[in-house]
């Protein structure tokens, strides 16, 4: 009885969990992970012959464009302190600039020069743009970018700041948009309203600078929110923030965990693996590689192969299963983008001197199968819409289509 | 009985006159006024603005007027609403009359951001009459303003310089310098100035940092909880005391004058490099007038500050950056004596990036431009700077 009726609920709980849209609407994607299995094909080269358009972007940021139909969507901050915050929306058939918006900071807008305000990617449920910049201000238009509301987190909560600055992105899951505004002083966690942006809930999290953002499990056809932190991983029900599991021990602040259906790979002690336990049980672990070190890139899992990036600038494949390294190859590094990949398996990865990469990963050992400079600084993480690919670098919004 | 009523019928009308005469924009920015901490009033504010935008360009100037006195998440509802209408208008080619917005914008009694935005619409209107005005805001109230006079008495310098005018250079970089309230400007002019044309610039005095203080530590601060612990100088401030500072040892203030040109008051100097401990510094400040002010700090250490003995501000966080006016906090000075006390806490850590055990603070107005005290005593002359090296064990090593 209960298994039918998990299996007859499932679809509509998937359908709650996530828009039906099949867009890339947050940082990494589906899940929060950087793969989307359901882009069977996607733009295989990254070529001058590839690139579909770019267009001028008004300050810096590294966040990722998302894509909404046939929009997207960037952020960036701009002026001397970073004070001006935009969000641009362009054309998705030719880049033509569709609207802009500007709001002034209201919280503190001071960074590492490296990063910047608009560090965040924002977040989107098919119908309205949430975007969250290190300045704490969290901004929801709709498409078309009618204002629907705006916090200031800051102003409600003083002490919550990085003068490093944030970056964590803020995910959709269900009805709540969830966010992790943690650092040294005045750290949380929340779950805020879609239509009104009010808390829905709001957790204390550890005192402690982290640059992680969430990920979403799938367990029994409900979406768990996970959040990574100096303290481990907590799970949580998004609409409540009720805690569903935790996972003790240290997790990286930097490069955040995958999810893949019921499993987390999570940069912690190397890298650790948990799979979700029954209802009220902890998860338990199914592996651990000490020596799998991921740098700043977040790790990626693809069906069977999970991939990891060094700070050495070198990707390993390993079974998804049990760690096993299969092959390792040089990229073009450093990196601080992480790699995504579509259905085809196919990586996309932006090194910081701004040289995108494709790892074809379909032989024995993995090999670049394309790559182009840009010739611009990218900081960011590309974002996949069917055959398409869009990175953001410092100066430009670039668009890859396949021919 | 007649006469009677008429004027009564009037009186009645009365209090309705301001109704009768409300613009359309005048009832949602009351409601846009009024959004509050943890999102109180999104819901209605959303209603305001889409009424707003279904306004005409007759709308813009009394938006923009309406910002002043709102709060800063008010302002940005008024902002999108004022650049939504102003695209909408270019982009279908509706007219947009300028001189109210010019009107706007050079009337300095207006909210300083708006002025920049009001400043903005008027370029992509006449821009050639919008950069005619930018010599003027040389001493603008509005920072945003003034930054792009800066900018341009900062170009005219340079190309002086380069041209071998001297004199010219000189006047116009001094010009520069006056007006400049930023820090990536005034370090620019300042450079030219002091590498080019060997001037001496008071950067202290330009900014407002405070030099000179007394200091007292170390107290403790072992595992960060100095941080929360109230040691002596918080309870009673008597620069001839002496306390029992860390591990029992007596610890009293002493005068301390920062020659730096960013006013960083370095604990070290003095008491370091140590760790797991926590200082004071306290100075006054006589202010000729009572007015509104700020004290702005930079600090990468945990901190906290008391003004006239009320505490402003804490945070704790420890080595994550530290830059000039990191922190705004806003205060009223009293004429006269106004009392300045810091706490600045050390933490465990020993990276090369964790050794720093300082602050900086000055005072000036909501525009950055220096208040200085009656009794402002000059800037301390530069010495030789003294490296040393952390020493987790506490004591100084040369």
């Amino acid at each position: 009885m209960r298994s039918s009726f998990l299996h007859s609920i499932t679809p509509l709980l998937l359908l709650f969990a996530f828009p039906a849209k099949a867009d890339w609407l947050n940082f990494r994607g589906p899940n929060g992970s950087g793969h989307a299995p359901d882009i069977t094909t996607t733009v295989g080269e990254l070529s001058d012959q590839t690139l579909a358009w770019k267009v001028a972007l008004p300050g810096r940021g590294l966040g990722s464009p998302i894509v909404v139909g046939e929009k997207v969507f960037v952020t960036a901050a701009s002026g001397p302190e970073q004070q001006q915050l935009h969000i641009l929306c362009f054309s998705a058939k030719d880049g033509a600039p569709l609207w802009e918006r500007r709001f002034w900071a209201t919280g503190r807008t001071m960074s590492h020069n490296k990063t910047n305000v608009a560090a965040p990617t924002p977040a989107s449920d098919g119908e309205r743009i949430y975007a969250l910049y290190s300045s704490n201000d969290l901004i929801c238009v709709d498409l078309n970018g009618n204002l629907v509301w705006m916090r200031g987190l800051t102003l409600d909560y003083p002490n919550a700041s990085n003068s490093l600055g944030m970056a964590s992105s803020p995910l959709v899951v269900g009805d709540t948009l969830v966010a992790q505004i943690e650092n040294d002083s005045e750290s949380f966690a929340a779950g805020f309203d879609l239509l009104t942006g009010v808390n829905k809930w709001k957790l204390d999290r550890p005192k402690s600078a982290n640059w992680t953002s969430p990920t979403v499990l799938q367990k029994d056809g409900e979406a768990i929110v996970a959040l990574q932190s100096s303290d481990g991983i907590l799970g949580l029900l998004p609409s409540t923030g009720s805690s569903v599991f935790t996972v003790p021990g240290a997790a990286s602040t930097i490069p955040s965990s995958a999810a893949s259906g019921d499993e987390l790979f999570i940069p912690s002690n190397g890298l650790t693996v948990v799979k979700l336990g029954a209802t009220g049980e902890e998860p338990k672990k199914v592996w651990n590689q000490s020596n799998q070190r991921p740098g700043t890139a977040s790790v990626l899992v693809t069906g069977e192969k999970l991939y990891l990036i060094n700070n050495a600038g070198v990707l390993t494949c390993a079974k998804r299963a049990s760690g096993e390294v299969l092959w390792e190859v040089r990229l073009k590094g450093p990196f601080s983008g992480s790699p995504v990949a579509g259905g085809d398996g196919k990586l996309y990865i932006f090194s910081e001197q701004g040289v995108g990469q494709v790892v074809d990963p379909s032989g024995e050992k993995g090999v670049i199968s394309s790559e182009i400079e840009l010739g611009e600084t990218i900081l960011s993480t590309a974002s996949l819409d069917g055959e398409t690919l869009y990175i953001r670098s410092d100066g430009h919004l670039w668009k890859f289509a396949k021919k | 009985m007649k006469s009677l009523l008429l004027p009564l019928s009037l009186s009645l009308l009365l209090p309705l006159s301001p109704l009768l005469r409300a613009e359309p924009w005048t009832a949602p920015l009351d409601q846009l006024r009024k959004v509050g901490p943890e999102g109180a009033g999104n819901a209605e504010a959303a209603a305001a603005w889409t009424a707003l935008t279904a306004l005409g360009p007759e709308m813009l100037v009394p938006v923009l007027t309406a910002m002043e006195g709102a709060s800063p998440l008010a302002r940005n509802w008024m902002r999108t609403a004022v650049e939504t209408v102003f695209d909408r208008a270019i982009a279908a080619k509706t007219d947009v009359p300028g001189g109210p917005i010019k009107a706007f914008l050079v009337d300095r009694k207006h909210e300083p951001n708006a002025r920049r935005l009001a400043f903005e619409l008027y370029s992509k209107l006449s821009p050639e009459e919008a950069a005619a005005l930018v010599p003027g805001f040389a001493d603008d109230p509005s920072p945003a303003l003034r930054r792009d006079a800066v900018a341009k008495l900062l170009a005219e310098g340079k190309a002086q310089l380069e041209a071998g005018d001297q004199a010219k250079s000189l006047a116009t970089l001094n010009a520069a310098l006056d007006a400049a309230r930023e820090v990536d400007q005034i370090d620019a002019v300042t450079k030219l100035l002091r590498e080019k044309l060997a001037q001496k610039v008071d950067l202290p005095k330009h900014f407002g940092f405070l030099s000179h203080w007394h200091l007292i530590a170390p107290f403790d601060n072992t595992g960060r909880a100095g941080f929360d612990r109230v040691f002596s100088p918080e309870t009673e401030v008597k620069l001839d005391a002496e306390y029992p500072g860390k591990e029992d040892k007596p610890v009293k203030w002493q005068a301390y004058a920062t020659p730096d040109d960013y006013g960083k008051v370095d604990f070290n100097q003095p008491f370091g490099p140590i760790k797991e401990v926590t200082g004071y510094a306290y100075t006054e400040f006589n202010a000729a007038e009572a007015r509104d002010a700020q004290i702005r700090l930079g600090c990468k250490n945990a901190w906290k500050v008391w003004f006239n003995g009320e505490l402003l501000f804490g945070r704790d966080e420890y080595h994550r950056g530290q830059r000039i006016d990191q922190y705004s906090l806003p205060v009223k000075l009293k004429q006269g004596k106004n009392t300045i006390l810091v706490k600045a806490c050390q933490n465990e850590q020993t990276q090369d990036w964790t050794a720093q055990w300082e602050f900086q603070l000055r005072v000036c107005d909501a525009t950055g431009t220096a208040i200085l005290a009656t009794d402002r005593q000059p800037t301390p002359e530069k010495a030789a700077p003294v490296r040393r090296r952390p020493n987790r064990e506490g004591g100084a090593k040369e």
